[in-house]
């Protein structure tokens, strides 16, 4: 099995209907094969064991993952926004690479290696000019389609590995071949790093959906090319769906009534959040994506249908479904576990494993699969009496206190009930009484006073117990996330010391 | 048949990959798929020959083979004889 198979049917079907725009140049699906080619012909002649990525979105991208593909080595998309140290920790794991995009950069951090580095003017012209010659044959090497380091908000980055079997088994399971009409566009504002920009090519490619791209996002310019190219699907993370709808709040013009669909996932979605987006588009169905990059994306979908009767429905349970991810995709089984492996009923509380064709699970050191194939995903969850996931954070964010395992987002829920709070978070510090202790993170609203301490010790303690209870608070100007929306709690819990 | 196996019709233009493999024969237009077309030869049995579409996946009713036509042809597709008919999967919002 190959990814490449995904645009090649794509480019024998519609070889001259568009298949991506990218900074005013249009690509034919014939055009994005022809290239991918050329490239994988480029690739197998340096000798490179991974093929990376280190650029912003541009056509370069799904040149270099189907090429790759075809040449059967891993493709590798690194985020161009990690620290100098971080990142040349992450080129010297894939040495020799052919490395695309900032070559100035990676030369300098990377100048050992073996590496060849192309500019990624360099790799499309490259391609291009080596396509007439190339082979129709394609290569398997290891089976791997692409390794993705994980964003390590709780650890050092893992490397994550996707196989062909992998990544397909997802295409072909989700999306209907050439389902798209012509006039449908997807916008595409997702990093390429990121599995929610890998999916998004090879979903749109499949259902032959033209793909509109934008190479960093912006809300003004997310709302010029919605309109310009008459978009009809976008994906976007929760951070980006509130910049566009503060927009519109303030009297931005755009004209979005081409936009069918818009699917979002990546972090938390605020409540107020996509309420005020659904009713400030109507007519738009909604999807709310969960999944993680070594699932090969989405596992779980909470549906337009289910979007609009939560938003109006007088029973709270359904109302409630509108904070859920959904019900699992029907080709992945999803289970909770306690912390024996214990499959928990409806309504408890442990950690989300999942099973299924599109499930790697997989690192380059060690594969995190139990005998029988399952995914512990280490994130926290429980289901409705309906199969509705919900989330509670991460498993590896549970504090421990004395053997009692709290999870942070009960003692955040009640902190952002406070009128003066903007942003909580909650972590374990380390506690010699108790092993691990409750330290709280604070961000304050800008016109509002500052609560004292015991104010807000006291507000937990009556909502909650006397162990969720802070040991100690912090003040600060802004809780981290990444550009993804996901809290960094290491660099919280890092504020704790000293 | 190894799932990722290509299979070429005999008689027509339909091209396959194994999903789902199975020992058993698949067949294209009537005459036994091949992974390498050798020599032109044979016609569409007009028994099989409602055609394969273009991204379809076919199933045998035990579900015990699933192949995804990549290349549409003439022939239509079966196993030991008997028709193989197209998996009808839920549609799913776009979630990417």
């Amino acid at each position: 099995m190959n990814i490449s198979l995904i645009l090649q049917m794509a480019a024998d079907t519609g070889p001259e209907r568009t298949g991506l725009v990218c900074d005013g140049r249009r690509w034919t699906y014939g055009d994005l094969m022809h290239a991918a080619r050329g490239a994988a012909a480029h690739m197998a002649d340096n000798g490179c064991s991974y093929v990376a990525l280190l650029d912003e979105s541009s056509e370069a991208a799904p040149i270099a993952l189907f090429g790759a593909a075809l040449a059967g080595i891993p493709y590798v998309p690194l985020n161009y926004r990690l620290a100098n140290e971080d990142l040349a920790g992450l080129l010297a794991r894939i040495a020799p690479a052919c490395i695309i995009g900032d070559t100035e950069r990676a030369a300098r951090l990377a100048p050992e290696g073996g590496h060849v580095y192309l500019t990624r003017e360099g790799f499309v012209a490259a391609a291009e000019a080596a396509a007439s010659d190339a082979s129709d044959e394609e290569s398997e090497g290891e089976g791997i389609a692409a390794q993705i380091f994980t964003s390590g908000t709780t650890a050092a980055p893992k490397a994550a590995l996707l196989r062909h079997s992998n990544l397909l088994g997802y295409i072909l399971g989700t999306v209907e071949f050439c389902s798209a009409g012509e006039e449908d566009a997807q916008l595409v504002c997702v990093p390429p790093y990121h599995i929610a920009g890998i999916s998004a090519l090879m979903s749109s490619i499949y259902a032959m959906r033209r793909i509109v791209m934008l190479p960093a996002f912006d809300p003004d310019d997310w709302l010029r090319l919605a309109t310009e190219e008459k978009v009809t699907n976008a994906f976007l993370v929760p951070t980006m769906l509130s910049r566009i709808v503060d927009r519109l709040d303030s009297g931005a013009r755009a004209d979005l009534s081409a936009l069918k669909a818009i699917a979002y996932g990546g972090g938390r979605m605020p409540l107020e959040l996509i309420q005020r987006a659904l009713e400030l588009f109507p007519d738009t169905n909604f999807t709310n994506a969960y999944g993680l990059t070594e699932t090969s994306s989405t596992i779980a979908l909470l549906g337009p249908d289910d979007h609009r009767m939560a938003q109006t429905s007088d029973d709270p349970a359904v109302r409630a479904r509108l904070a859920s991810v959904g019900r699992p995709l029907p080709t992945v089984e999803l289970e909770i576990r306690d912390e024996e492996g214990r499959s928990l009923p409806a309504g408890e509380r442990g950690e989300i494993y999942v099973r299924g064709e599109q499930v790697s699970g997989e690192y380059r050191e060690r594969s995190a699969l139990d005998p029988d194939g399952w995914f512990p995903t280490r994130d926290a969850g429980w289901l409705d009496d309906e199969g509705y996931l919900f989330l509670a954070g991460r498993a590896d964010d549970v504090i421990v206190r004395g053997g009692e395992n709290i999870s942070p987002g009960e003692i955040e829920d009640v902190l952002m009930s406070h009128p003066a709070i903007a942003d909580a978070a909650a972590v374990g510090i380390p506690s010699e009484e108790w092993g691990e202790a409750v330290g709280i993170a604070v961000v304050i609203k800008p016109d509002e006073a500052t609560p004292d301490e015991e104010e807000l010790r006291a507000l937990i303690r009556e909502r909650l117990r006397s162990s969720r209870v802070p040991e100690q608070i912090r003040l600060l100007p802004e809780l981290p996330y990444n550009e993804m929306g996901k809290l960094l709690r290491r660099e919280i819990r890092a504020a704790f010391q000293g | 048949m190894k799932p990722g196996t290509k299979l070429k019709s005999a008689v027509c233009d339909t091209e396959v990959m194994v999903i789902r493999g199975t020992d058993g024969v698949v067949e294209c237009g009537g005459a036994p798929m091949v992974e390498e077309k050798t020599t032109e030869g044979g016609s569409v049995d007009a028994a099989f020959s409602s055609g394969t579409q273009m991204g379809k996946r076919y199933v045998d009713e035990a579900g015990t083979v699933e192949l995804l036509c990549v290349k549409p042809g003439q022939g239509s597709l079966s196993l030991g004889g008997l028709a193989l008919t197209i998996k009808e999967a839920k549609s799913l919002p776009s979630s990417d």
